[in-house]
């Protein structure tokens, strides 16, 4: 019961982790129908980020390490929301009239310069990351069945879930963003800048990459240039395991995924943990092509 | 009001527009009239921002409009029907009313135009709550058009709006068209593949064939037209 228990909160912490990358995913192909195959990359700058201002800020201040993982987060939401930013305006604004291939190239191409831009300016390899997050008391490891970290990254994960859930609900630019993913021209035809939407859309993204980013490199404990792109496949896969361009879809999709890895490596074999992703996702789409919660949606012309 | 003067306009290599020269004047109900294909569709998106012309230039009120985003010429005062009405389906009528207004922040004042459109069209507000997708092909149109009018457009480009609807139907919106027209002095861009409706409210109308204005006339010059008559109105 015990050991089952471990396993659902493991599922729960990795499905919150791909849930916050999957977002990206999913938003920015529900407006404008890209894989952005760099989001990956913007989960691991805001790891690297984080490590880097946190690392500084431990060694040249005596600030509570409370105070240092909220400087830091912070500061790796908004560089790599800058990344985000930057990257849909030269890769792929310009592009937004090509054909879809045009824009997928450009997205690989914006992958790989960003992890070798990682690379150069650090190092290739892995980079130990000191826990900023500071244990809560009561939750005495070897004791209680969940860490603090875990805690920390479901009720993030929560909190941020719910967060945008209200603002694309409520908000003017939400509203806007609604209409672009049903008609981007129409959209147009009523008034909204839909380069304004692009850049929301992906400062979102990276926002909500940036924080599982730091959250995973407080679990993991190591970080490499590497990181985002099998964390950013596998969120890639829940969404289109949930049905890409769905939010609430990208959620499920994501907690599923976790839930299978954390089960297939502790009652299968954990040397076969990745391969279960894609056998999941194989056979959702065998009996559900447009995922969980797509809609089966006829191609505009 | 509104000019343009040979405007270019490609998809890729094919050219759907080869130098479209015309003119709206304020206050003036104008068609266009062409057969599929013929790129009215494409010289109203040209016009709205959506395409950008090869060459060529767009004038709305004496300001170059020809490489303006398409969300500026909406707060300029233009507001396109596209063809297909291209409601938003999961959106309720009213919802979609409001997304018309997306721009305007005068709460009140919105509210008014809805009972506006609400009386050019009584029929939208039995349905108030409804999605757009669930409403029939001349509701839809009433709505596009009254979304477009949310906007409180001072010229109204519309993309056939009669395609694929009942005589009646038709008939009901073209005396709106018209009504829109005199009561709150809009100035109407109407293009039609039917063109017998079109050319009877309209002051004037161009005649494009192969992304080129063909001829250039009074409504009632067209309508006599041996040519015109035999291309286009099918006696
Ligand atoms: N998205 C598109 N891609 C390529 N060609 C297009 C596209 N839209 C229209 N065309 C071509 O441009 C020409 C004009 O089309 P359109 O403006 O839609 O005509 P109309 O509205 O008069 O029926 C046609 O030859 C059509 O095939
Ligand atoms: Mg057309």
């Amino acid at each position: 019961m015990e050991y089952f228990l471990q396993l659902v909160l493991a599922g729960l912490t990795k499905g919150s982790i791909y849930a916050l990358i999957a977002l990206g995913y999913t938003m920015v192909y529900g407006v404008f129908k890209l894989i952005n195959f760099a989001h990956g990359e913007i989960y691991m700058i805001g790891a690297f980020t984080a490590l880097i201002v946190g690392g500084a800020l431990q060694i040249t201040t005596d600030l509570a390490p409370s105070m240092i993982f909220l400087i830091s987060l912070v500061a790796a939401i908004f560089f790599s929301a800058a990344h985000g930013a930057t990257m849909e305006r030269i890769a792929y604004r310009p592009l937004r009239q090509a054909p879809r291939l045009t824009a997928l190239i450009s997205a690989i191409g914006m992958s790989l310069i960003l992890q070798n831009y990682v690379r150069l300016a650090q190092t290739s390899d892995f980079l130990p990351f000191h826990s900023m997050i500071p244990d809560i008391p009561w939750l005495t490891p070897g004791v209680s069945p969940i860490t603090t970290t875990q805690l920390t990254i479901v009720v993030t994960t929560v909190v941020v879930m719910i967060s945008l859930t209200l603002f694309i609900k409520f908000t003017k630019m939400g509203k806007a963003m609604r209409a672009a993913a049903q008609d981007r021209i129409m959209a147009q035809l009523v008034g909204i800048d839909m380069n304004r939407v692009a850049t929301y859309t992906f400062v979102i993204g990276s926002v909500t990459a940036a924080i599982g980013g730091v959250l995973i490199a407080n679990h993991m404990g190591q970080i490499n240039f590497y990181i985002g792109f099998l964390a950013g496949i596998k969120a890639f896969v829940a969404a289109v395991l949930g049905g890409i361009g769905s939010i609430p879809g990208a959620v499920l999709g994501s907690f599923v995924l976790g839930m299978a890895e954390s089960f297939g490596a502790g009652y299968i074999s954990s040397a076969y943990e990745d391969a279960f992703a894609f056998i999941i996702l194989i056979i959702v789409l065998i009996f559900k092509p447009s995922g969980l919660l797509g809609r089966n949606e006829v191609e505009k012309v | 009001m509104l000019k343009l003067d040979s405007v270019h306009t490609y998809y890729g290599n094919i050219k759907a527009l080869k130098g479209i020269s015309l003119k709206v004047n304020k206050g003036e109900i104008i068609c266009l009239i062409g057969a599929n294909g013929a790129g009215k569709s494409t010289t109203l998106m040209t016009i709205s921002g959506i395409k950008t012309p090869h060459s060529g230039t767009i004038e709305f009120d004496g300001i170059d409009i020809t490489d303006m985003a398409p969300h500026r010429i909406v707060a300029m005062g233009m507001s396109q029907v596209p063809e297909g009405r291209r409601m938003f389906s999961s959106l309720t009528v009213v919802e979609n009313l409001d997304m018309g207004a997306y721009l305007r922040s005068d709460k009140k004042e919105r509210k008014d135009d809805i009972e506006y459109v609400f009386s050019l069209f009584p029929i939208l507000s039995k349905r108030k709550n409804q999605t757009g997708g669930t409403l029939s092909g001349g509701e839809q149109q009433m709505l596009a058009i009254s979304r477009a009018l949310m906007a409180r457009p001072r010229i109204l480009l519309l993309d056939e709006p009669s395609l694929g609807l009942a005589p009646l139907i038709v008939q009901q919106i073209f005396e709106i068209i018209t009504r829109i027209n005199k009561e709150q002095g809009t100035t109407i861009f109407l293009v039609e593949q039917n063109a017998n409706m079109a050319l009877k409210i309209a002051d004037r109308g161009y005649v494009i064939q192969n992304g080129r204005i063909v001829k250039a006339d009074s409504a009632g010059a067209l309508l006599e037209d041996e040519e015109v008559r035999a291309a286009y109105l099918g006696v």
